[in-house]
């Protein structure tokens, strides 16, 4: 593999997950474009039909890193696993989903190697021997071309979503699959994790939701949220919220929609004073009509919205609501 | 305990921004600054942890001399003393650089614990805070919503994607990253603004931190910062609020058919 590209392929218990399939999809694009060979890692045990599944894909080799210490996933372990193959194998690129996981232990990985990791890309472009990551920086409301500074290995992260799972491209043959001894000393382990749990069940389910007003900084204090009940009421929508909301304690965390709270599709999503961070976002975009309210006609809510209305939702939400009203009865 | 908390002064989040002249980040002169959210929230743990425990919280920021106003604001809230990392050789570091930078500070200072912020609002890096614990050799874990002190080690509560949780057993000393939303930060008591007048601000420069170009030379670097294309269909609704009310719900009602 040498001077290739490395993926790497997050897993749940052994089924790759959409993170593993998106990275994959940028690491064949960057192969292709770079002329690089393109090598996938998945770390853990009884890996035996995620690799199979992986080496149908179009890459050169799938490498298994097996070992118990990686059955469970520790920042600790999963550095000093994947620092070792990078030293035997000298890629020259490495490429992550930016998910939980990649964020708990890639910068590390890439501090060990003395090198630089450009996290959170949306994508990349080539001119002649330079690549260009592209970058959010301001919550979105910007972008930043980005390069890499000195020799490689290069270590990049993607953003969920920047390039499509279903874009993975099936290979001509099973690729070659190798399993490699990892040595871990007991001691490097050092965190001990728990099993994972989700809070007291959920009262609210917003994903079976048909409507859903949703509020964000805008709305400005807990006192506004009766304005924000009463549209929904008038729409027969579910009441939910932007995360800086739930975090201020004026809506419970089971309303938030988003990475770190619920995923919801539903017919009609209204947001009101949401800017549209990227987290909020994943949550939110596979809604069918979206109306976006906000004083900022940059907001990156904006680019998923189908109506857009740049102007004070309170003076827009009032005789909203009684428009609403009067079309329901009409 | 002692914890130091990492904290960053970042261009206030409701403030309109407008890029520099060279398209290469955004104008300083004309914008306020406020401590990058999730550090407050990191500032308000410690702050919490040592009211239960016992201890010290030193907080530590790297920027230029406006950054000085991040640390008294945190002193203002309880924080015992502050470290400013400033020097010219400190403009505009990648998180590489900067953790290089901060970990010498914190070798000084000798924490048990080490807070900061899961990212920075302005470049988003998401990187420093796990950096910092690789090069102190410490354990770290990140996205935490919860803290519980033990003997030499801590329980965290990590967040994982979609509503998942997970209980970490950390020894100590480490390096945790806060997610916003993990308590309510206090604000500042004007008896707390007095007293912050009086506590110790130290500052030190890339010598005292016995630094050389080569840990601070850039491993990445932003060549041009650009507004994102605009690739939505939105069609936009204009008028008074009365007639965008009526526009919109005629849209809903006759287009969309969703009411």
């Amino acid at each position: 593999m040498a001077a290739g590209i490395l993926v790497f392929a997050e897993h749940h218990q052994g089924k790759p997950t959409r993170a593993a399939w998106e990275a994959l999809a940028a690491g064949q694009r960057l192969a292709a474009d770079l002329g690089l060979s393109l090598t996938a890692v998945a770390l853990g045990v009884e890996l035996s039909p995620l690799l199979a599944e992986l080496a149908r894909t179009k890459l050169d080799e799938v490498i298994a890193l097996e070992s118990p210490t990686l059955e469970v996933y520790t920042p600790e372990g999963f550095t000093s696993a994947v620092f070792q193959l990078i030293e035997a194998r000298q890629p020259r690129l490495i490429i992550f989903s930016h998910t939980y996981q990649a964020r708990d232990f890639a910068p590390r990985l890439a501090a060990r190697r003395g090198r630089a990791l450009i996290s959170d890309c949306l994508s990349y472009r080539r001119e002649g021997e330079r690549l260009i990551l592209i970058r959010p920086v301001f919550q979105g409301k910007f972008c930043a071309e980005t390069e890499f500074v000195g020799e490689p290995p290069y270590f990049v992260s993607f953003q969920a979503g920047s390039f499509r799972e279903d874009s993975v491209e099936a290979g001509a043959v099973p690729a070659r699959v190798t399993h490699q001894a990892v040595t871990l000393a007991a001691d490097t382990i050092r965190t001990r994790p728990g099993e994972v749990f989700r809070e007291a069940k959920q009262a609210v389910d917003l994903s079976q939701a048909k409507a859903i007003v949703a509020v964000g900084r805008g709305i400005k204090g807990p006192e506004n949220l009766e304005l924000a009940r009463k549209l929904a009421e008038a729409l027969g929508a579910e009441l939910g919220a932007s995360r800086p909301i739930c975090d201020n304690g004026w809506l419970s965390m089971d309303r938030q929609i988003g990475s770190s709270g619920q995923t919801v599709a539903p017919n009609l999503y209204l947001a009101l004073g949401i800017s549209g961070a990227i987290q909020h976002l994943v949550g939110m975009k596979g809604s069918r009509t979206v109306v976006a309210i906000n004083k900022d006609k940059e907001a990156p809510i904006f680019e998923v919205a189908t109506y857009g209305i740049v102007g004070d939702l309170f003076e827009i939400v009032p005789p909203l609501i009684e428009e609403i009203i009067k079309a329901k009865s009409a | 305990m002692k914890i130091a908390v990492c904290l960053k002064q970042v261009p206030a989040r409701d403030g309109v921004l407008r890029l520099n002249a060279d398209s290469t980040w955004v104008r300083e002169d004309d914008v306020s600054f406020e401590i990058n959210e999730p550090d407050i929230y990191a500032l308000e743990e410690a702050l919490r942890l040592k009211e239960k425990e016992g201890g010290e919280v030193v907080v530590c920021t790297l920027g230029p001399e406006r950054a000085a106003q991040a640390l008294k604001e945190a002193l203002a809230k309880g924080a015992d003393r502050a470290i400013h990392l400033h020097d010219p050789a400190f403009q505009n570091l990648d998180a590489y650089a900067t953790a290089r930078a901060l970990a010498a500070a914190i070798r000084q200072a000798a924490p048990d614990l080490v807070l900061t912020g899961l990212q920075a609002d302005d470049d988003g890096f998401a990187q420093t805070g796990v950096i910092l614990a690789e090069m102190l050799g410490w354990a770290h874990s990140t996205i935490i919503m919860e803290i519980q002190a033990q003997e030499r080690a801590l329980k965290a509560k990590r967040e994982l994607e979609g509503g998942w949780f997970q209980w970490i057993e950390i020894p100590l000393p480490a390096v945790l990253t806060i997610q916003s939303g993990i308590n309510k930060p206090r604000y500042a008591t004007l008896k707390g603004i007095l007293a912050a007048k009086t506590k110790p601000l130290q500052r030190l420069g890339w010598k005292e931190l016995g630094l050389d170009e080569e840990a601070l030379k850039p491993r990445q670097k932003i060549t041009k910062v650009f507004v994102p294309p605009k690739s939505g269909k939105v069609e936009w609704l204009e008028g008074t609020p009365r007639e965008i009310a009526q526009r919109l719900a005629d849209k809903l009602k006759n287009e969309a058919r969703v009411i």
